[in-house]
Parts: C-alpha cells; structure tokens; sequence
C-alpha cells in the first residue's frame, strides 16, 4: 500500500475533510448530550475516523468497496442505545454513507407477519421505508425462536440477511438487545455475525452519572433539584438498582415523571396565595421520598394511590 | 419498433441509477412513486397493472429501484414504468411516468385503415402482441 501510496499525486488533509464533514459537530453534540458511555464514545469516534479514511480512500482510488456498516449494539435496558443510534444515522449522513440519514426503529411485530405469506411483504415494506437511512431492530433476539420450528421470525432475518448483503449500499441495519441474548442469538444465526463489523456493548451507567442525567433531564425541562432532593435521589438511585426489573436511565426518567406528579400534587394541597417560577420548578425531597423504592420496593403489595414505584 | 410513451422515452434505456435519481426527484417534490407493469402497450391503455402499492412513505428512491428490480424478476419480458402521483389539490394526477423495463422485442403497431362512407378512413392501431392472450404476447 505505501508503495501505492507515493504513486498518488494527489494528497488528502484529513484535518480538513474532518472539518468540512461536519463530523465533529455530531461527536460534539453525543460528548455534551450523552453523560458517561466512554467505550461507546471511543468507539464511535473510532468508527467515524475508519470512515473518514475510508473515504479518503476512495476519493484516490485507493479502495473501491463500500465497507460493512452494520452494528449491533448490546447493552441493559436504558443504556441509550436508541439515542446513540440516532446519533449514528446523523453521523453516517454527513459522512455520506447514508443518503438520508433517518432513523426507523422497528421490532419483531414490524418485521414478522401473523400468517403464511404475511411475512415477506412485511419486511420488505419496513427495509423499504428504511432504505437511505439506518434501520434500527430493537431486541432483535426475539426474531429468532428455536422453540417454534414454524415461527416466521426466521423468514423475516432470511429477508433481512439478503438485503443486508445486497443493498449493502442502501441501508444500515443496526441490531440492539441484551447481551448476553444477543450472544445466543448470534451462536444460532451465524449469519448475522459475519455480516455485522461493528460490536458497541453498552455499559450500566454508575451512580453519579445517573445523578448527572436525571439533572440533565430536568433541566431540559426547566425543573430543578433542591439539594434535600440530590441526597434523597443519589439515594434512591442506589436502592433502585438493587430491586428488580432496573432499567438505568430510563427507570431513572420514570422516577422524575412521578416526582413531577407529587410536586404538582403538594403544590395542590399547600400552596396559599401565588407561586413563583422557583416554587413551580423545584423538586423537593419530599416529592421523591414518598416513593416506594424505599420501602423495600416492589416487594411492597401495589398500592393503589399514585405511589408506585 | 421502439415503444416511445411518457417521460425520456426517446433517450436510451435507464440504467439503475438513472431510476434512482428520477425517482428520488420525484419523491422529493412530496410525489408518491410506484411501479406498473403491462403487456398491452397500446397508448390509450392508460391502467397498467400496479406492482405493489404506491410508495407513500418511503423518503429514499433506492426502495423503487428494488421494487422495479423485483418486477423485473417476475414480468421481465413486460413493460415497466415508475409513475409518480401527486396529490396535492388541484392536480390530483400523474406527474411523471417513464418506462424502465421493456420487453428484448418490441413488435410494434399495427395500422388499420377502415374505409368507411364516401371517402372517409377510420384509423386505428393494433400492437401486434396483443394477438396472442394476455401472459402470452412477449416470448
């Protein structure tokens, strides 16, 4: 290659073509948007410079095919596969790789159909709205179900495995799901493994970034934490995940939406006279002590006032 | 004889990419795109059998390229064309159609003269195809 190299009169500034792709804005964005996540940030990072080289690459003649771009990322639930997903479609939009960039988020009841023949059309309709951009299979794992030789899971990934491979140039199929899932998965339909370059595994997020995200989270929507409430919610944060069915961020998003409901509710019943933007918009310990998790969790018989946890 | 009807007809076939880009055109003016296949060409055959249906929400033309690809798979030896609808009030038709598939044979037109009263002539244009049944009329 380095011989080939030198017969190229022309020279790229990878600098530059870095600049114009408008890359850096997109890796920008996911180093302020997304809190935590470092492997799946170097990893991005890592794709998108193969990428931009690639493309290099192929301005110079240098590589004339169009690389395997299929991904599957694995991860607990609430890891923020979607949203980096997202993230990615902008990404292989500017680098040209995907002429539209948008994102379809599908499962297994998109793709599978309900009787014989129902299938193929099915798949072919979603891989058609998908095509120019990312297709995203969510829990993919579930296409696939040995138990029932005659399920139409597997008619839906022999489309899938056919369309990957020849509309290469078309489409990006990204698989997400559990890990270890989608490791059985993988074992049974080879296929797929072959045809998927990249592997992003999705780590849990520890207990300070999850404080930092659900700060986050309020304040795109303009609430805050009083300080009595941090401490309650790192709190709440460490008794959550030892309970069942924790699903990271997103169990973190529910808690703050039932906060949000008990801070509307005591401002119901206390307040007197007029509130200010400060009293609409704090949360306090009291809106998230109340919530089941510190009772044991959901161990604790369901409850019907608006407690749940 | 070539069969010269809708769009571009008079320039040399369309390659897949030429598809994309037409459709992608079309799909960009918010028209919906879809695929049509017939073995009677007469030019007043106006209703050409639908493949499939009209692709409403596909914002990429690589999923008509595919659909004219898998017609062609199926009605190879027919005519293909990709119309494009659009729907937006007060024109509520075709915009655009343009043949991408035609058959390795194209017999032609038949002319007819019908001598009528005095020294009138009805004409009237036959495909030579159409002969044979429907199914039948391209090898």
């Amino acid at each position: 290659m380095s011989a080939k190299d030198t017969t190229v009169s022309s020279t790229v500034d990878l600098a530059e073509v870095f600049k114009e792709s408008g890359v850096q804005d997109v890796l920008r964005e996911l180093d302020e948007e997304l809190i935590g996540l470092a492997p799946v940030k170097d990893r991005i990072r890592e794709t998108a410079a193969l990428l931009l080289v690639d493309q290099a690459r192929r301005d110079m003649g240098l590589a004339t095919e169009t690389p395997t771009l299929h991904m599957s990322f694995t991860g607990n639930p609430g890891t923020g596969k979607t949203t980096v997903a997202l993230k990615m479609a902008d990404l292989l939009h500017r680098l040209g790789y995907v002429r539209k960039g948008h994102l379809v988020t599908v499962t297994r009841d998109d793709l599978v159909g309900q009787y014989i023949g129902h299938t193929a059309p099915k798949t072919k309709e979603v891989l058609k709205k998908a095509m120019g951009g990312v297709l995203f299979i969510d829990e993919a794992y579930y296409l696939y179900r040995p138990e029932n030789e005659r399920d139409y899971g597997q008619e839906a990934i022999e489309i899938l495995l056919q369309v990957m491979e020849n509309n290469r140039d078309d489409l990006v199929v990204i698989l997400a799901g559990y890990g270890d899932r989608m490791d059985r998965f993988f074992q049974s339909n080879p296929g797929f493994r072959s045809r998927i370059a990249h592997h992003i595994e999705f780590p849990d997020y520890s207990d300070d970034e999850l404080v930092q995200i659900s700060e986050k989270m309020l304040d795109d929507q303009n609430y805050v934490l009083s300080k009595g409430a941090k401490a309650a919610l790192k709190e709440y944060i460490d008794l959550r995940r030892k309970q069942p069915h924790f699903a990271n961020a997103r169990s973190i998003r529910n808690a703050l939406d039932r906060a949000r409901l008990r801070q509307a509710n005591r401002l119901f019943k206390t307040a007197k006279g007029p509130l200010n933007a400060e009293q609409l918009s704090t949360i306090g310990e009291e809106d998230i002590r109340p919530s089941r998790v510190f009772r044991g969790g959901l161990d604790v018989d369901r409850r019907p006032e608006g407690d749940r946890a | 004889m070539r069969l010269t009807q809708g769009t571009f007809s008079f320039l040399p076939d369309f390659t897949d990419e030429d598809i994309r880009l037409q459709a992608q055109y079309a799909i960009d003016q918010g028209w919906a795109v879809s695929v049509e296949y017939t073995d009677d060409p007469h030019p007043k055959n106006s209703y050409w059998e639908m493949w499939g249906h009209p692709m409403f929400d596909n914002p990429d033309a690589a999923a008509v390229v595919f659909e004219v690809n898998e017609c062609r798979k199926e009605h190879g030896g027919k005519y293909i064309r990709v119309i494009a609808f659009d729907s937006t009030p007060g024109w509520e038709s075709i915009r655009m159609s343009f043949i991408a598939n035609r058959p390795a044979e194209e017999p032609g037109f038949k002319l007819i003269r019908q001598e009528c009263e005095g020294r009138t002539v009805r004409y009237t244009i036959q495909s030579y195809a159409s002969d044979r049944p429907e199914g039948h009329r391209y090898a």
